[in-house]
């Protein structure tokens, strides 16, 4: 197992017991990266209006959710019983299953900072990557995307909109990334000493409850680099050695025990979970 | 009507039946035609594909030909390279079901890809560490051996030998056949393998993934022994099918009892390390990432029937008849044991493909059930009818099977 290291390498800590499980991080995902929404008619192919529906947002297994959150459960019957929100980005993984696996390196971990790219003209849309990928972070855009009238005057200017047929997951915003350090360039400072807090992802900005930390890892000025060693972080899927640059926090031992599988104690096929 | 064309000294349906024929196959055909245009139009999401099974029944079906079509490139080594003569007798057959499976599956690629547009990047942008970039160059060079291979055949035709050119130059290729055959077997090797080396390097698929030698895990060496232990003992069948199909013997059993015996040779050579593989990744490597073996299997879609029935039923019962030649010898059990083991192939593939990717790794994330809808099959099946239409017109008019007019004309042989 080769991990892939970067003088700075951004990633998060998502502290599980602050996270009421609201999913304003996904709405802000959402929004920031324009990603687009499902919706049933499509009025420009009328080949589609005379066959099937395309699928509208209640379909889970076909929604475009680079993050999405996961309700965890503790299996116990009331008055035991507890349940915890896990929200899922991209792990940005250290040595990630999927960027060796795309025949056409459309996808890479090869920038500063240690974020897994992913080119839209690049990906011939194989899927590979999504087989690759056991957190289930990337989607497919299953139909041409489609933003219902008015809503298109709300795109980001800051994020190219995909079209049908390629695969795309969170990149940590980084547009913001390549504004924030503009930003410090103009200003006179050094664009590889960001200062804790001058980029972050939308879903960090927006999580009401500051459950989401934002920042540079290996930067010992940033909460992250603090919070990550914190006695009860740990990442999803450790075992697997995938190297996430995502972390997780919680005071409860069973919330921490869910995030790797323990020979047969990880309680697989619980029925209480959901997807977004 | 079209009597002149066909091969020497055979005899074929009337050219009224014919058209029939080819009107049926031509019904299913363009079934699938509506469903692929419906996919390219409208999008993948037309398919029952979604984010948890971004592979699904086209995969399946293409890993599936493409071993089942592995007669093609390991008769052609044997007997090309390896000189047994015996093979002859039914080598042009194995590389026309070679090559419908080959051509077969890049079709049903162009649909599974979600920009076909872009299907050459694999040639522009190559990621040297994908195997699946040595997929997408393997099967289109051999596809491109598997023409050169056919058009020899073609060029054989009763008529087009007439002319003195083309005459001389079938010839030519004939003989420099072993050239391509030893092309032919080097590519197929490797992709063959790299097939199973796109699962065994998923080191987020605890199902799939495997350890192995150097850059290539164990799966890469499974696929290609399970290929060659299964390709040989299809066109077997497809031969045999056909000769229900057309009622004249057209391959002496004594061919197919040895392509019987090849296949089952390989096959146990295949099991053997198949369930040393399926033993050491069960109590090796499963509880090193805190797994069990019981974990990875679910419902009826991804059970543990569906293992055994690969490994044992499918497996290790046919791999005995195969080898065992008092049962190889006996037209119906050789038959038996031939569907038995395609079959076997079949389920490895599927199960490597979608129960790969349903087993949820994440502890707090459920398995997904995933069911190919119409359009999916329709396309295969639209595949399938492809392979017929290649296949009736070579057999109408191609000279395929070098004994036909001696096992059923000539009378005292």
């Amino acid at each position: 197992m080769q991990t892939k290291e970067f003088k700075i390498k951004w990633g998060m800590v998502i502290d599980i017991d602050k996270c009421t499980g609201c999913g304003a991080c996904m709405v802000g995902c959402q929004v920031e990266n324009n990603i687009a929404p499902m919706t049933k008619k499509d009025p420009y192919n009328y080949v589609q209006a005379l066959t099937t529906d395309r699928d509208d947002a209640a379909n889970k297994l076909r929604t475009l959710t680079w993050l999405t959150v996961y309700e965890l459960s503790n299996g116990k019957t009331f008055p035991e019983h507890e349940v915890a929100y896990l929200p899922r980005p991209c792990m940005q993984c250290g040595n990630p299953a999927c960027v060796p696996v795309c025949p056409v390196i459309a996808t890479d971990k090869n920038e500063e900072g240690g974020i897994v790219s992913q080119i839209y003209p690049r990906c011939i849309g194989c899927r590979y990557c999504m087989a690759a990928c056991p957190y289930h972070a990337r989607y497919f855009n299953w139909w041409d995307p489609l933003w219902p009238e008015g809503m298109d005057k709300g795109l980001c200017p800051n994020a190219s909109p995909r079209p049908r047929g390629v695969v795309e997951k969170c990149s940590f915003c980084h547009s913001r990334y390549l504004k924030a350090k503009d930003k410090v360039r103009a200003e006179g400072g050094d664009p590889m000493n960001l200062p804790d807090g001058a980029y972050t992802t939308a879903c960090a900005d927006i999580c009401p409850t500051k459950a989401i930390t934002f920042g540079d890892l290996n930067n010992p000025e940033h909460k992250v680099h603090d919070l990550a060693k914190s006695k009860n972080a740990f990442r999803l899927l450790e075992k697997l050695g995938l190297a996430p640059q995502v972390y997780y926090m919680s005071e409860r031992e069973w919330v921490r025990k869910q995030g790797d599988n323990y020979n047969g104690n990880g309680g697989h096929g619980a029925p209480a979970t959901n997807h977004g | 009507m079209d009597s002149k064309l066909f091969p020497e000294g055979t005899q074929r349906c009337s050219f009224g039946q014919f058209l029939i024929w080819l009107a049926v196959i031509l019904g299913f055909f363009g079934w699938g035609l509506y469903a692929a245009v419906l996919v390219l139009y409208n999008g993948i999401g037309t398919t029952g594909l979604d984010n948890y099974f971004g592979f699904g029944a086209w995969i399946t079906f293409d890993l599936a030909v493409i071993a089942l079509g592995a007669g093609a490139f390991f008769t052609g080594l044997l007997k090309y390279i390896l000189k047994i003569k015996q093979l002859e007798k039914i080598i042009n057959l194995t590389v026309i079901v070679g090559f419908i499976c080959y051509s077969g599956a890049m079709l049903v690629l162009t649909l599974d890809i979600g920009q076909p547009g872009r299907a050459w990047f694999g040639y522009w942008h190559p990621n040297v560490h994908s195997m699946l970039t040595e997929v997408i160059f393997c099967i289109t060079c051999y596809c491109t051996v598997l023409i050169i291979e056919f058009v020899p055949l073609v060029l054989e035709q009763k008529q087009l030998n007439k002319i003195p050119f083309i005459h001389a130059l079938a010839h030519n290729m004939h003989i420099n056949m072993a050239l391509f055959a030893g092309l032919g077997a080097f590519l197929s090797t490797f992709h063959q393998g790299s097939l199973g080396g796109m699962y065994g390097v998923l080191i987020g698929r605890p199902y799939a993934f495997r350890e192995g030698f150097f850059i290539w895990p164990w799966t890469f060496f499974l696929f290609v022994l399970s290929a060659v232990g299964s390709g040989p003992v299809f066109t077997v069948l497809v031969a045999t099918f056909m000769e229900k199909l057309t009622g004249k013997k057209l391959v002496d059993f004594k061919t197919k009892a040895l392509m019987g015996k090849i296949a089952g040779s390989m096959l146990c050579v295949y099991m053997f390390f198949k369930i040393l593989d399926t033993w050491a990744w069960a109590t090796g490597y499963l509880p090193s990432v805190g797994l069990t073996f019981d974990q990875m299997f679910y419902g009826v879609a991804y059970g543990k029937w569906l293992m055994w029935a690969e490994l044992g039923l499918c497996g290790v019962v046919p791999a005995i008849m195969l080898v065992t030649p008092s049962i190889r010898n006996n037209p119906a059990l050789l038959y038996t044991a031939a569907l038995l083991d395609c079959f076997g192939i079949c389920i490895n593939r599927y199960v490597f493909t979608v129960q790969t990717i349903a087993f949820p790794a994440m502890p707090f994330d459920s398995w997904q059930v995933y069911y190919p809808n119409w359009v999916e099959y329709a396309s295969s099946i639209m595949i399938v009818a492809y392979g017929f239409l290649v296949l009736s017109l070579s057999y109408r008019y191609l000279p395929v099977f070098p004994l036909e007019t001696k096992l059923n004309y000539q009378s005292g042989e």
